[in-house]
């Protein structure tokens, strides 16, 4: 199962502290991460285990939930045919996680967008500038709180027109 | 020493090469890009965070915008991602008819890719051909459902309904016209002085560096990269099917255009094959609980009805947990991933967009290049506004 996975027995090997969960469900190997080691592990993934592409950052808002976000990568090998997923916590009092553009150069736009949508800060990111909304925008829209129909709306009650 | 003169233009939103609502910032050195600064986010519609407060049927409408040149590509992508979280099975013939149209819509993607790459470089004989012969692609995607773009075909478990009759002669006359169409195509470009001198030695960009960026799709294997997700991690019974996946060598805008040539052409050969294959049989997964009933049993039955409206208004609940599932678009890989937190509606949806990772590629293919050259560049990505913004 998950703990047979090569990816995670190698990442528990190199980084026993940091890996704090490993699921399984349909298939998919999702390893939960100590926020503090992201990039060293995903150098790690790339150089080690040749996952060499970086197919999406993104975050869930978790709201209500102590930490708030999760910071989602989905890393792909093209020599392996092989996905795997890795997550990290991010708390809401201080949203910040380490950026890895310096690993991946497709994490600059994922990074943008989720810096946009979500508020989440990518420390040493090169260009961190919203890149959907325009720059003087209030809020970040994909948090659970900011009301579906805009800014100073009232709040979603069932309707969608 | 003669000193530099940095003149900054705006490209777009107005340039007819920009497809739609992208406008770059370019800072040129006489005629020589120097800094390119893509700005989007123009079209931004906000499906992501629109699907969270609709149901997963519901849900499924918003994705046939995201690409507006390839719909049915967008539902196969979703509807695979919730089947993934409930782990259902689709029939058989389900799953050969999402074949044939996902692959019918490659065709269409790409005949627009090459009408408007065509185009921009100065070629109007192509641009007029090719919508010409999309049109009857367009006239199939209209009777089969009702719509010439929103089409919503496949359903959670299937589709909404079985092929029309005529379905399969209106499939073998593209199958055994189209391949003609190309050969007019390519000897209109392939051996044109013109094509040659503005595609060859533009916008390279090695592997390393595509993969680097993330680059997917045609434009991956036009660097070289043979990575399909159709061959190598395929889905919805692909694997039954046997197709080249055409690779380039010098990884410049001709040896994508050649890729994506052989791509139309081996998706007419992978048509070919589902067509063979198509047996009678059920297009709706058994499974009462998520699929929606036939419609004369809706229309003739009170349990029909029932069961029709519990569908529509509440829904269907997923396990919790999260997938991700992505299929080979015509763009690149277009992936879903899904949280769901045991409700009826996605948790989260995240659409993973072809055209939006390989637009971030086009400072490193257009830097030292002509600013006439960064038109070509932008019409070998292939980029669709409509899911780079979502």
């Amino acid at each position: 199962m998950a703990e047979n996975n090569r990816a995670v027995i190698k990442l528990k090997e190199k980084f026993p502290s940091a890996v704090l969960d490993v699921k399984e469900f349909r298939d998919e190997v999702t390893v939960t991460v100590a926020k503090e080691n992201i990039v060293d592990i995903c150098r790690f993934l790339k150089t080690e285990l040749r996952y060499n592409l970086l197919t999406d950052v993104t975050a869930v808002d978790y709201l209500g939930r102590e930490p708030r976000f999760m910071v989602v990568y989905n890393l792909y090998s093209i020599q392996n045919k092989d996905r795997l997923r890795v997550k990290a916590a991010v708390s809401e009092g201080s949203p910040q996680i380490d950026s890895v553009v310096s690993v991946w150069n497709t994490a600059n736009w994922l990074e943008r967008e989720t810096f946009d949508l979500f508020g989440i800060t990518f420390v040493g990111h090169p260009d961190l500038r919203r890149i959907l909304m325009t720059d003087d925008w209030e809020g970040h829209p994909l948090r659970k709180d900011y009301p579906l129909q805009g800014p100073g709306r009232e709040p979603y009650k069932g309707r969608l027109s | 020493m003669a000193n530099k003169e940095i003149m900054t233009v705006n490209m777009g939103p107005q340039h007819p090469s920009t497809h739609g609502v992208l406008r770059l910032v370019i800072e040129l050195d006489g005629e020589v890009i120097e800094k390119i600064t893509p700005h989007i986010g123009y079209l931004h519609r906000g499906v992501e965070k629109l699907s969270e407060h609709r149901t997963y049927h519901q849900a499924m409408t918003l994705t046939d915008r995201l690409d507006y040149l390839a719909p049915m590509s967008n539902n196969l992508g979703y509807v695979l991602a919730v089947e993934k979280l409930l782990g259902l099975e689709v029939p058989e013939r389900a799953q050969t008819i999402r074949v044939i149209m996902a692959e019918l819509t490659r065709l269409k993607s790409h005949l627009v890719w090459l009408a408007c790459h065509a185009l921009d470089i100065g070629a109007m004989t192509v641009f007029l051909y090719c919508f010409r012969e999309r049109e009857q692609i367009m006239s199939m995607y209209e009777k089969l459902s009702g719509a010439r773009m929103t089409s919503s075909y496949f359903r959670v478990g299937g589709l909404s309904q079985d092929v029309y009759d005529g379905f399969e002669a209106d499939v073998r006359r593209v199958v055994d016209e189209f391949p003609g169409y190309f050969d007019v195509y390519e000897g209109l470009l392939t051996k044109n002085t013109i094509w040659l001198q503005r595609t060859i030695g533009n916008g390279v960009i090695s592997a390393e560096d595509a993969i680097d960026y993330g680059i997917t799709g045609p434009a991956l294997r036009g660097s070289g990269v043979d990575w399909d997700l159709r061959r190598d991690n395929p889905y919805s019974g692909y694997e039954k099917y046997s197709f080249k996946v055409p690779v380039g060598e010098k990884c410049d805008t001709f040896d994508r255009y050649k890729v994506r040539l052989v791509e139309m052409r081996e998706a007419i050969n992978i048509i070919r094959q589902a067509l063979a294959s198509l047996k009678p049989g059920p297009v709706l997964a058994d499974c009462p609980k998520v699929c929606y009933p036939p419609k004369e049993n809706v229309y003739n039955t009170i349990e029909g009805l029932i069961h029709h409206f519990k569908i529509a208004s509440e829904g269907f609940s997923a396990p919790e947990g999260e997938v991700y599932q992505s299929v080979e678009a015509p763009k690149g890989e277009l992936g879903y991933y899904l949280v769901s937190d045991g409700g009826t509606k996605p948790y989260r949806m995240r659409i993973r967009p072809p055209s939006f990772v390989n637009l971030g590629a086009i400072e490193k293919m257009a830097k030292g290049s002509m600013i006439a050259d960064l038109v070509a560049v932008i019409g070998t990505l292939d980029i669709v506004l409509g899911e780079i913004d979502r």
